[in-house]
Protein backbone atom coordinates (compact mmCIF):
# COMPACT_ATOMS: atom_id res chain seq x y z
CA UNK A 1 0.00 0.00 0.00
CA UNK A 2 1.59 3.40 -1.07
CA UNK A 3 0.70 6.68 1.60
CA UNK A 4 1.54 9.75 0.70
CA UNK A 5 1.13 13.17 2.98
CA UNK A 6 1.58 16.50 1.35
CA UNK A 7 1.88 20.06 3.95
CA UNK A 8 2.27 23.06 2.45
CA UNK A 9 2.51 26.59 3.84
CA UNK A 10 2.43 29.87 2.15
CA UNK A 11 5.02 32.54 1.76
CA UNK A 12 6.11 35.21 -0.44
CA UNK A 13 9.07 36.57 -1.87
CA UNK A 14 12.57 35.63 -3.47
CA UNK A 15 15.95 36.53 -3.95
CA UNK A 16 18.87 36.19 -6.58
CA UNK A 17 20.62 33.06 -4.97
CA UNK A 18 23.00 31.47 -7.87
CA UNK A 19 21.26 27.96 -8.88
CA UNK A 20 22.77 24.76 -7.34
CA UNK A 21 22.53 20.82 -7.15
CA UNK A 22 23.90 18.26 -5.20
CA UNK A 23 23.76 14.63 -4.22
CA UNK A 24 24.86 12.90 -1.27
CA UNK A 25 25.03 9.23 -0.34
CA UNK A 26 23.65 8.27 3.05
CA UNK A 27 24.96 5.01 5.04
CA UNK A 28 22.75 2.44 7.02
CA UNK A 29 23.29 2.87 10.99
CA UNK A 30 26.91 4.92 10.69
CA UNK A 31 26.42 7.17 13.51
CA UNK A 32 29.92 8.39 13.05
CA UNK A 33 29.23 9.89 9.42
CA UNK A 34 25.33 10.45 9.85
CA UNK A 35 25.29 14.39 9.21
CA UNK A 36 27.67 14.71 6.77
CA UNK A 37 25.24 15.25 3.62
CA UNK A 38 23.49 17.90 6.03
CA UNK A 39 26.61 19.58 6.84
CA UNK A 40 27.73 19.90 3.81
CA UNK A 41 24.71 21.54 2.24
CA UNK A 42 24.87 24.22 4.81
CA UNK A 43 28.08 24.94 3.87
CA UNK A 44 26.79 25.32 -0.07
CA UNK A 45 23.99 27.49 1.35
CA UNK A 46 25.94 29.74 3.43
CA UNK A 47 28.59 29.66 0.50
CA UNK A 48 26.08 31.04 -1.94
CA UNK A 49 24.41 33.85 0.46
CA UNK A 50 21.29 32.43 1.50
CA UNK A 51 19.91 34.39 4.47
CA UNK A 52 20.77 32.31 7.82
CA UNK A 53 17.42 31.88 9.27
CA UNK A 54 16.69 30.22 6.05
CA UNK A 55 20.30 27.81 6.13
CA UNK A 56 19.21 27.08 9.93
CA UNK A 57 15.47 25.70 9.02
CA UNK A 58 17.18 23.71 5.90
CA UNK A 59 19.75 22.22 7.82
CA UNK A 60 17.42 21.37 10.84
CA UNK A 61 14.78 19.19 8.69
CA UNK A 62 17.84 17.52 6.46
CA UNK A 63 19.57 16.49 9.24
CA UNK A 64 16.33 15.01 10.67
CA UNK A 65 15.50 13.46 7.35
CA UNK A 66 19.02 12.54 7.39
CA UNK A 67 18.86 10.67 10.50
CA UNK A 68 15.65 9.11 10.05
CA UNK A 69 17.39 7.52 6.59
CA UNK A 70 19.90 6.06 8.80
CA UNK A 71 17.99 4.91 11.57
CA UNK A 72 15.10 3.38 9.68
CA UNK A 73 15.46 3.63 6.02
CA UNK A 74 18.94 1.33 5.69
CA UNK A 75 20.56 5.02 4.18
CA UNK A 76 19.94 6.26 0.66
CA UNK A 77 20.63 9.29 -0.70
CA UNK A 78 19.86 13.22 -0.35
CA UNK A 79 19.30 15.59 -3.56
CA UNK A 80 19.79 19.09 -2.93
CA UNK A 81 18.38 21.33 -5.65
CA UNK A 82 18.76 25.28 -4.72
CA UNK A 83 16.94 27.62 -7.09
CA UNK A 84 16.91 31.69 -6.63
CA UNK A 85 13.64 31.06 -4.48
CA UNK A 86 14.54 28.02 -2.50
CA UNK A 87 15.90 24.93 -1.47
CA UNK A 88 14.23 21.78 -2.28
CA UNK A 89 15.43 18.68 -0.48
CA UNK A 90 14.74 14.82 -1.11
CA UNK A 91 15.73 12.17 1.12
CA UNK A 92 14.98 8.75 -0.61
CA UNK A 93 15.14 5.36 1.55
CA UNK A 94 14.70 1.59 0.01
CA UNK A 95 13.69 0.97 3.90
CA UNK A 96 10.51 -0.89 5.37
CA UNK A 97 8.35 2.14 4.53
CA UNK A 98 6.41 3.99 7.04
CA UNK A 99 2.82 2.32 8.12
CA UNK A 100 1.29 5.45 9.00
CA UNK A 101 2.10 8.10 8.27
CA UNK A 102 -0.31 10.12 10.03
CA UNK A 103 0.99 8.40 13.43
CA UNK A 104 4.48 8.71 12.33
CA UNK A 105 4.04 12.92 12.14
CA UNK A 106 2.37 12.59 15.73
CA UNK A 107 5.29 14.02 18.80
CA UNK A 108 6.27 11.57 20.46
CA UNK A 109 5.10 8.42 18.15
CA UNK A 110 8.59 6.69 17.66
CA UNK A 111 9.90 3.22 16.13
CA UNK A 112 13.51 3.53 16.73
CA UNK A 113 15.54 0.88 18.09
CA UNK A 114 17.56 1.17 21.15
CA UNK A 115 20.60 1.99 18.95
CA UNK A 116 19.48 5.19 18.06
CA UNK A 117 17.72 6.29 21.62
CA UNK A 118 21.86 5.96 22.76
CA UNK A 119 22.47 8.69 20.04
CA UNK A 120 20.34 11.12 21.10
CA UNK A 121 17.29 10.27 18.66
CA UNK A 122 14.56 8.42 18.79
CA UNK A 123 12.10 10.69 20.81
CA UNK A 124 9.72 10.65 18.25
CA UNK A 125 10.02 14.28 17.21
CA UNK A 126 11.91 14.15 13.83
CA UNK A 127 9.09 14.43 11.12
CA UNK A 128 7.00 16.76 13.39
CA UNK A 129 10.03 18.64 13.86
CA UNK A 130 10.51 18.58 9.67
CA UNK A 131 7.34 20.20 9.61
CA UNK A 132 7.63 22.51 11.65
CA UNK A 133 10.85 24.01 9.49
CA UNK A 134 10.16 23.69 6.25
CA UNK A 135 7.54 25.99 3.85
CA UNK A 136 6.45 22.45 1.83
CA UNK A 137 6.28 18.98 2.79
CA UNK A 138 5.59 15.32 0.81
CA UNK A 139 6.19 12.33 2.48
CA UNK A 140 5.54 9.01 0.12
CA UNK A 141 6.04 6.10 1.53
CA UNK A 142 5.43 2.24 0.03
CA UNK A 143 5.64 -0.52 2.65
CA UNK A 144 8.18 -3.21 2.09
CA UNK A 145 9.58 -0.37 -0.88
CA UNK A 146 10.86 2.57 0.91
CA UNK A 147 10.38 6.11 1.59
CA UNK A 148 11.07 9.54 0.12
CA UNK A 149 10.70 12.71 1.91
CA UNK A 150 10.77 15.76 -0.10
CA UNK A 151 10.78 19.64 1.32
CA UNK A 152 10.91 22.99 0.52
CA UNK A 153 12.70 25.80 1.96
CA UNK A 154 11.53 29.23 0.65
CA UNK A 155 14.06 31.65 0.72
CA UNK A 156 11.62 34.54 1.74
CA UNK B 1 28.80 36.18 29.91
CA UNK B 2 32.32 35.05 28.11
CA UNK B 3 33.04 31.13 27.77
CA UNK B 4 36.05 31.47 30.90
CA UNK B 5 33.38 32.75 33.10
CA UNK B 6 31.22 30.04 32.18
CA UNK B 7 34.25 27.45 32.69
CA UNK B 8 35.04 29.28 36.28
CA UNK B 9 31.17 28.85 37.48
CA UNK B 10 31.15 25.14 36.38
CA UNK B 11 34.70 24.05 37.62
CA UNK B 12 34.60 22.84 33.78
CA UNK B 13 37.63 21.94 31.75
CA UNK B 14 38.11 23.45 28.50
CA UNK B 15 38.45 20.45 26.23
CA UNK B 16 38.45 22.48 22.78
CA UNK B 17 38.53 26.11 22.37
CA UNK B 18 38.02 27.58 19.04
CA UNK B 19 37.99 31.71 18.09
CA UNK B 20 34.77 32.42 19.57
CA UNK B 21 36.22 32.13 23.28
CA UNK B 22 34.92 35.88 22.96
CA UNK B 23 31.44 35.61 22.24
CA UNK B 24 28.13 36.77 24.96
CA UNK B 25 26.67 34.17 26.01
CA UNK B 26 23.08 34.90 26.86
CA UNK B 27 20.76 31.58 26.00
CA UNK B 28 21.29 27.96 26.58
CA UNK B 29 19.52 24.77 26.28
CA UNK B 30 20.29 21.88 27.96
CA UNK B 31 19.12 17.96 27.46
CA UNK B 32 20.49 14.73 26.62
CA UNK B 33 17.79 13.88 23.78
CA UNK B 34 19.25 15.82 20.33
CA UNK B 35 15.77 15.09 19.17
CA UNK B 36 14.40 17.42 21.84
CA UNK B 37 16.84 20.13 21.72
CA UNK B 38 16.36 20.23 17.76
CA UNK B 39 12.32 20.69 18.65
CA UNK B 40 12.44 22.64 21.34
CA UNK B 41 15.81 24.62 22.07
CA UNK B 42 14.69 27.43 19.92
CA UNK B 43 17.16 28.72 17.17
CA UNK B 44 18.87 31.38 19.38
CA UNK B 45 21.10 29.31 21.67
CA UNK B 46 25.01 29.81 22.19
CA UNK B 47 25.25 27.17 24.38
CA UNK B 48 24.03 23.56 24.60
CA UNK B 49 24.80 21.47 28.52
CA UNK B 50 24.06 17.79 27.61
CA UNK B 51 25.23 14.34 28.92
CA UNK B 52 24.90 12.81 26.40
CA UNK B 53 28.86 11.96 24.39
CA UNK B 54 28.88 11.50 21.06
CA UNK B 55 29.83 12.89 17.19
CA UNK B 56 25.78 13.85 16.63
CA UNK B 57 26.27 16.14 19.87
CA UNK B 58 28.48 18.01 17.81
CA UNK B 59 26.30 17.74 14.36
CA UNK B 60 23.45 18.73 16.29
CA UNK B 61 24.91 21.82 17.75
CA UNK B 62 26.30 22.61 14.58
CA UNK B 63 22.86 22.55 12.86
CA UNK B 64 21.68 24.97 15.45
CA UNK B 65 24.78 27.23 15.39
CA UNK B 66 25.46 26.46 18.68
CA UNK B 67 29.09 27.56 19.71
CA UNK B 68 29.29 26.19 22.99
CA UNK B 69 28.84 22.26 24.58
CA UNK B 70 28.91 21.53 28.26
CA UNK B 71 29.79 17.96 28.71
CA UNK B 72 27.80 17.13 32.49
CA UNK B 73 28.97 14.64 34.85
CA UNK B 74 32.06 14.46 34.33
CA UNK B 75 31.78 13.18 30.56
CA UNK B 76 34.56 13.53 28.09
CA UNK B 77 34.55 14.31 24.23
CA UNK B 78 36.90 11.65 22.17
CA UNK B 79 39.48 13.00 20.09
CA UNK B 80 37.58 12.10 16.80
CA UNK B 81 34.74 13.94 18.50
CA UNK B 82 37.24 17.00 19.54
CA UNK B 83 38.31 17.12 15.63
CA UNK B 84 34.76 17.59 14.40
CA UNK B 85 34.39 20.36 17.13
CA UNK B 86 37.35 22.37 15.79
CA UNK B 87 36.51 21.77 12.07
CA UNK B 88 32.62 23.26 12.94
CA UNK B 89 34.04 25.85 15.34
CA UNK B 90 32.44 24.59 18.56
CA UNK B 91 34.25 25.02 21.89
CA UNK B 92 33.99 22.22 24.34
CA UNK B 93 33.71 22.05 28.15
CA UNK B 94 33.22 19.30 30.76
CA UNK B 95 31.95 19.81 34.06
CA UNK B 96 31.95 17.31 36.74
CA UNK B 97 28.28 18.75 38.05
CA UNK B 98 24.94 17.07 37.29
CA UNK B 99 23.01 19.05 34.40
CA UNK B 100 20.52 20.14 37.07
CA UNK B 101 22.98 21.79 39.32
CA UNK B 102 24.89 23.46 36.05
CA UNK B 103 21.77 24.55 35.22
CA UNK B 104 20.79 26.23 38.17
CA UNK B 105 24.21 27.85 38.33
CA UNK B 106 24.26 29.19 35.15
CA UNK B 107 20.52 30.91 35.08
CA UNK B 108 21.34 32.11 38.53
CA UNK B 109 24.02 34.08 36.74
CA UNK B 110 21.81 35.61 34.22
CA UNK B 111 21.84 32.92 31.24
CA UNK B 112 18.29 32.29 30.33
CA UNK B 113 16.66 29.74 28.23
CA UNK B 114 14.67 30.70 25.08
CA UNK B 115 11.03 30.80 27.16
CA UNK B 116 12.60 34.05 28.67
CA UNK B 117 15.17 35.52 26.20
CA UNK B 118 15.71 38.81 26.01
Amino acid sequence: MRHTIQIRHSREGGSNIEPLIREYEIKANDFTHAGEASSSMKRSLIRIGVNPEHVKRAAIAMYEAEINAVIHGGGGIAIVAVSPESVTIEIIDKGPGIEDIGKAMTEGFSTAPDTAREMGFGAGMGLPNIRKNVDDLQIESELGKGTRIKLVVLFS
Amino acid sequence: MKILECAELLNARVIVMTENSDIEISVACGSDLMSDVMAFSGATNQMMLTGLVNPQTIRTAEMLDVKIIVFVRGKVPDENMCDLARDKGISLLSTPLTLFTSCGILYKSGIRGKEEAI
